[in-house]
């Protein structure tokens, strides 16, 4: 008996007991479809962590941060000065394995306001020029800042398109792109010039929906803008850089923090330093040697701790094999019980087809035969469950995604639909094994005596 | 050398302790071309018989060739090769697949035979054609009558072209106008030279062939008895004229 023909009776016993079929190849369906639609949430998910990682400042990026002192040093805990702008000149001097060091002064409480409108940037600092090579930031519109505002600490500033939006009005409101250089904006009361503007930043998702968007609205111009999702556009490392504020360091110091520190105390304390390894391969030395140069300049105290974006790959690896670990499980558990659904079935089937499977090996047919017969039709079951999980899992994602709307579109791919096809075939080879071997010994006198 | 060589074979059951001697040291040749049946009282042995010499079963002592292979010595391979290849079996209860058309039931032998599809068809046809049932080849076998069935059965049984037809109360479901004609078909094929071995315990049947075989309590009966064997003109009466 030739395999295709084994094949065709297969589907055609599955075909004559259609509902019966069905029903057992829901455990199927479900599995397959979860275990598609979990990947694609987790693949979905590791987009939207890389794009964010990248957002970020990418994977050579350190940031020295300040922490408590050790307990065996608490005795002098007061000795501590923090991190100052004497870190980043002795780090730019004797680390040479650092290539960029980058220092942030932090503009507490910062409200940012033109005429009767006002925003909270999501950052509101001082900072060198390093900062745009070190945050990966891209200036669109007019020019950072020089040695000469830096110096004498003029009052501008470069903003991101978030803020743009909020006090001038947003490309998608206004109908076009306002590109405010040269303007006047408050930070905390005091008058700024923009000098610059950097660039619209944004995931591929969120690219992606704001140009259906702006196709959709060039057809139809009419009716309430909506807000998708969850109320920022946009990912939270990108909403973050977008609503950025730099001025120069220098400036933040003079203007916020000399005069108007802690309790009217100058607060020369900056508020990150982020530097960037030369050479990514010798992270770990170049962390030594930073650290040395900062053991020096602490006088030996440790309140300072180096904290690389390696952890935070770490952690959203760890993240996503654990939500990869509970979809398998679940799925796995779901195409175990499709399994015993249809070694049931199988079982129940062979019990109903004693005498006929009597009457074939009377009239020829070997165990071999028989028992690649039951094989089959047990595969073929999973086979067209998971064809059918294919589908439910398309439907299944689309119902997340309505439900549960997020930044990161949760992406099917053909190596999860592979794999989930090839589990269902497994399964079925389980569970046919069983009643197939059952099938094939029965007795042929006894099968057909069988009422 | 004859067809079918039975050497001393018993078969032996256990239940519950007990044993049952199916056959006991049962021995006997059939030709080629024979026409025999096979008579006995009910539980005598006749179906473990011929499950024997229809290879289904082995025996559990002596020997058994059949068209020179000896039997008890094949494995279930072979001997489900043998089936296909060298016996035609016909049920009392017709055993057609029900999911299947009469075409398709006459076919099965081959698809485990492995012969092309088109050769199939055309054996099955064939085979339809010998009993009179070519025109019904796409009806299911829930729409013929009974008498239809087993011709289809018969179809079945001769698609394969065996060297033995094995028929086990082929009759004993079927009305005695329809098992008439169930009859003269096996007769029609006797004539054309296949071996015939009919199980039955009707005397009218057993009239017709040229040669019966009485099993007894497992062992082949040395004399006949007439009324079984339909010797027994006042029974028999009508059909030993053909
Ligand atoms: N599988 C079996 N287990 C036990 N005893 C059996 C089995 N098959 C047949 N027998 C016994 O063997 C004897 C012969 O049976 P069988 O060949 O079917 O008789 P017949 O066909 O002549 O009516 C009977 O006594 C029957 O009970
Ligand atoms: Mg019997």
């Amino acid at each position: 008996m030739n395999f295709f023909n084994t094949i065709a009776v297969g589907f055609k016993e599955v075909w004559a007991h259609k509902f019966r079929s069905m029903l057992t190849m829901l455990g199927i369906i479900l599995g397959v479809a979860s275990l598609v639609a979990m990947s694609a949430l987790v693949k979905g998910m590791e987009n939207g962590m890389k794009e964010t990682m990248v957002a970020m400042g990418g994977a050579d990026k350190v940031l020295i941060e300040a922490q408590a002192v050790p307990a065996y040093q608490e005795h002098r805990a007061d000795e501590s000065t923090g991190r100052t702008l004497f870190d980043v000149e002795a780090l730019r001097l004797n680390a040479p394995m650092l290539k960029l060091v980058s220092p942030e002064m932090e503009i507490r409480g910062p409200i940012l306001t033109r005429g009767e409108k006002m925003v909270n940037p999501s950052e509101c600092v001082g900072v060198w020029p390093e900062v745009l090579e070190m945050n990966l930031h891209t200036l669109r519109h007019g020019r950072f800042f020089t040695a000469m505002d830096e110096e004498s600490a003029s009052s501008v500033c470069v903003i991101g398109t978030g803020i743009r939006d909020d006090l001038f009005g947003s490309p998608e409101k206004v109908g076009y792109e306002i590109v405010p250089i040269g303007e006047l904006i408050e930070v905390n009361g005091q008058p700024f010039t923009i000098v610059g503007m950097l660039e619209h930043y944004e995931g591929e998702q969120e690219k992606k929906e704001r140009e259906l968007a702006k196709k959709v609205a060039d057809e139809t111009k009419s009716g309430p803008t909506r807000m998708k999702g969850w109320g920022r556009r946009g990912g939270w490392a990108f909403w973050r850089k977008n609503y950025t504020l730099f001025m120069p360091l220098n400036t933040a110091w003079l203007r916020f923090r000399a005069s108007t520190g802690t309790n009217n105390v100058p607060d020369p304390r900056l508020s990150d330093i982020d530097v960037k390894v030369a050479d990514f391969e010798s992270l770990e030395s170049s962390i030594q040697q930073a650290r040395n140069v900062l053991m020096m300049t602490h006088k030996g105290l440790e309140d300072f701790n180096f904290r690389t974006q390696e952890n935070q790959l770490d952690s959203i690896n760890l993240q996503i094999k654990n939500a990869r670990l509970s979809g398998g499980i679940i799925a796995g558990i779901s195409l175990l019980v499709g399994g015993i659904g249809i070694m049931n079935i199988m079982l129940a089937s062979i019990n109903e087809r004693i005498r006929e499977i009597g009457l074939c090996k009377a009239l020829g047919a070997t165990g071999l035969a028989i028992f690649t017969q039951i094989l089959v039709e047990s595969v073929v079951i999973a086979v067209l469950g998971a064809a059918l999980g294919l589908v439910a899992s398309n439907g299944l994602v689309e119902l997340l995604v309505l439900v549960a709307p997020s930044q990161n579109a949760p992406v099917i791919t053909p190596e999860a639909m592979g794999i989930a096809v090839a589990f269902s075939i497994g399964v079925g080879i389980l569970a046919g094994f069983l009643p197939a071997i059952k099938a094939a010994k029965l007795n042929p006198i006894q099968a057909l005596r069988y009422e | 050398m004859a067809l079918v060589e039975v050497r001393n074979i018993s078969k032996i059951y256990h239940l519950g302790g007990e044993e049952i001697r199916a056959l006991d040291d049962v021995s006997l040749d059939i030709g080629s071309g024979e026409f025999i049946s096979i008579i006995g009282p009910s539980g005598s042995g006749k179906s473990t018989l011929m499950h024997i010499l229809g290879c289904l079963d082995t025996p559990t002592k002596g020997t058994i060739t059949l068209d020179g292979t000896m039997i008890q010595d094949a494995s279930q391979r072979q001997l489900a090769g043998i089936r296909n290849k060298k016996i035609g079996f016909v049920f009392q209860f017709f055993n057609l697949l029900p999911k299947l058309n009469v075409l398709q039931n006459v076919e099965l032998p081959m698809i485990y035979g492995g012969q092309s599809s088109r050769e199939r068809k055309e054996r099955a046809m064939e085979a339809l054609k010998m009993v009179e049932l070519e025109n019904r080849s796409k009806h299911r076998p829930s729409q013929l009558s009974g008498g239809q069935q087993q011709r289809v059965a018969i179809a079945r049984s001769l698609v394969n072209d065996p060297r033995i037809i094995l028929a086990d109360e082929p009759t004993g479901n079927l009305d005695s106008h329809t098992g008439e004609n169930i009859l003269k078909l096996f007769r029609n094929l006797s004539e054309e030279g296949r071996t015939i071995i009919l199980v039955t315990h009707d005397p009218e049947i057993a009239a017709v062939t040229p040669r019966k075989i009485e099993i007894r309590d497992g062992k082949v009966a040395t004399k006949l008895d007439a009324k079984l064997a339909g010797l027994d003109r006042s029974i028999s009466n009508g059909m030993g004229g053909h």
